[in-house]
């Protein structure tokens, strides 16, 4: 254990540590090791302040209030739009449409989108490696107008099989919704070539990128992606709040997903008209002020840079991954080309369920299970894995306290 | 004379006290206890005999041997079979009523109250349902017979 692994080339990671308060605790009486970053990960000080200054100084209703704190809360609250709209390089702010998080942006889409332009015999076309998230919506929509749903296949080391994405688009294809990353493999998909694919049949293309907004450059712009969806939670930000982009053109023509204030123009009983995108879409009272800290993630975000993120992230991957590969009887699943922090592993004669209780027992948060994604487990015959997933505050010495946790739980239950 | 139900729990209530709440050698000790369960049969480990949780599988059988519930369980993960077979030790050969009337006061004594609101994940707290039921079932069968 080298003692350079706290300060990455860039990135002074000791003192962005400081900045994570929960990271600084113990847990069954061990220092805490948070790897369940795919999950959701830590939030920053300045996210956290953002939140409390919101209720202590600025909280209240948006859009209609005519007062000092409405003013306050709406511009704060349109402030984020703007944010995200530069994140990811979308065209206007109004093709940001606030929501729940990635669930109910995806469900926005296929009630929305879905419930105007689907009929019957039409396909969409998902893959094997998405979460229930990016599914079962679908799998809805499909059944209410009789289309079908198709899955890219996955290949033995966890990429898509592009070769056969190819076979399974026709003129029927009207919608191909897949990540933009695995959140059980760490599979980085060729989302730009899949949208391009996809654009020459004439569909349309919603990327999931719930597991990509804290690690990957988005520019929807350059990926022309007619739908992006993503999650604050996931890059730093509060839970319960994510957003969707949709191109205006495409936005425009479909119908309101919910009813209620804020989506309407004029209401009447003869007949009601609705506002113009994104307040069409946002009916409600929305998560003020969890929209309003998400800036504060966004700026995090972009403040350390995503390539610099990236690269440490890598640097702890590949660590990780390495050291994996040396203990007997572990295997690892999904070595796609290229990965996003994720390292989900099986041990052979351990159950992953024993493994990840007592890995909370020496201190260290991992996931185990199918992580929401059953299809993909099926493919690879199995029942879960354990999963251990990087942020960009986790360490090589953390690594290396869960390499050591790993080795010693295995040689307790495998005398 | 065997223990009452109070009795088997105070039992195991000093057996984890010797552990000092350490979280691995609690672990480690409840999946020892999984190592002394009498074995479930292959054939009795179906789909009806399962217990549902999201990340183990329990199996539980139950026969009533002599107006008491006598419970065979089984599970596929080393953990979740220690914490069901903590319960067979306490509940099985003992009348249906017993069963119901149960109150598993060892839960949160020995620290396993961690295990419990968490179904999702081990379904101590389905199991102990499960063996109610069976309590109930044959409460009702054996008053009607």
């Amino acid at each position: 254990m080298s003692d350079t692994s706290l300060v990455s080339k860039t990135l002074d990671i000791e003192a962005l540590r400081s900045e994570f308060p929960i990271l600084h605790q113990k847990v069954n009486g061990k220092q805490l090791v948070y790897f369940d970053n795919a999950a959701t990960n830590q939030k920053p000080l300045s996210v956290i302040n953002a939140l409390q200054h919101h209720y202590e100084a600025d909280n209240a209703n948006i859009h209609r209030g005519i007062h000092t704190l409405a003013e306050r809360s709406t511009t704060a609250f349109e402030n984020t739009r703007k944010a995200a709209q530069a994140f990811i390089n979308a065209n206007e702010a109004e093709e940001i449409i606030f929501t729940k998080g990635t669930t109910e942006s995806i469900n926005l889409v296929a009630s929305s989108w879905g419930r105007k332009f689907l009929k019957e015999g039409d396909e969409i076309i998902v893959s094997g490696l998405e979460h229930h998230s990016n599914i079962v919506p679908w799998q809805m929509i499909a059944e209410e107008k009789g289309a079908k749903v198709k899955a890219i296949p996955v290949m033995d080391n966890g990429d898509l099989d592009i070769a056969v994405f190819s076979k399974l688009l026709s003129e029927r294809t009207k919608m191909v919704a897949v990540n933009h990353a695995s959140n059980s493999l760490g599979t980085i998909n060729p989302v730009k070539e899949i949208i391009e694919m996809a654009h020459a049949v004439g569909a349309k293309v919603l990327i999931d990128g719930a597991q990509a907004s804290s690690h990957l450059n988005i520019d929807v712009h350059a990926l022309n992606a007619d739908f992006y969806a993503l999650s604050a939670h996931k890059m730093y930000g509060p839970t319960g709040v994510g957003l969707l982009y949709g191109k205006r053109s495409l936005l425009e023509k479909m119908p309101p997903y919910q009813g209620g204030g804020e989506m309407i123009r004029e209401v009447s009983f003869e007949g009601t008209t609705y506002n113009d995108i994104p307040y069409k879409f946002e009916a409600g009272t929305p998560n003020i002020a969890d929209v309003v800290a998400f800036k504060a993630a966004i700026d995090f975000v972009s403040k350390l840079g995503k390539s610099n993120i990236a690269a440490h992230e890598a640097e702890l991957l590949s660590y990780a991954t390495a050291q994996l590969k040396e203990i007997s009887g572990v295997k690892i699943i999904g070595e796609a080309q290229h990965k996003v922090s994720v390292a989900s592993f099986i041990v052979e004669g351990i159950h992953h369920f024993d493994l990840g209780m007592w890995m909370d027992a020496k201190g260290v948060a991992v996931r185990t299970g199918h992580h929401c994604t059953q299809p993909l487990m099926d493919r690879f015959c199995i029942e879960g894995t354990v999963r251990a997933s990087f942020s960009v505050y986790n360490t090589k010495a953390e690594i290396d306290i869960f390499i050591s946790a790993l080795k010693d739980i295995i040689k307790k239950l495998k005398p | 004379m065997s223990q009452t139900i109070q009795e088997v729990q105070n039992e195991i209530i000093e057996e984890f006290s010797m552990l000092d709440g350490d979280m691995e050698m609690t672990i480690g000790y409840v999946m020892e206890l999984g190592e002394t369960l009498e074995p479930l049969e292959e054939e009795k480990k179906t789909e009806e005999n399962i217990v549902k949780g999201c990340q183990s599988k329990v199996w539980l059988d139950a026969q009533l041997v002599d107006d008491k519930i006598h419970f065979k369980a089984d599970s596929n993960t080393a953990i979740t079979k220690g914490l069901v077979s903590i319960l067979v030790r306490i509940l099985s050969d003992r009348t249906p009523k017993d069963i119901v009337d149960a109150d598993l006061f060892f839960i949160d004594k020995v620290g396993l109250n961690r295990f419990i609101g968490t179904q999702r994940s081990n379904g101590l707290g389905a199991m102990i349902k499960q063996m109610k039921i069976y309590g109930l079932a044959y409460d009702a069968q054996t008053q009607k017979s």
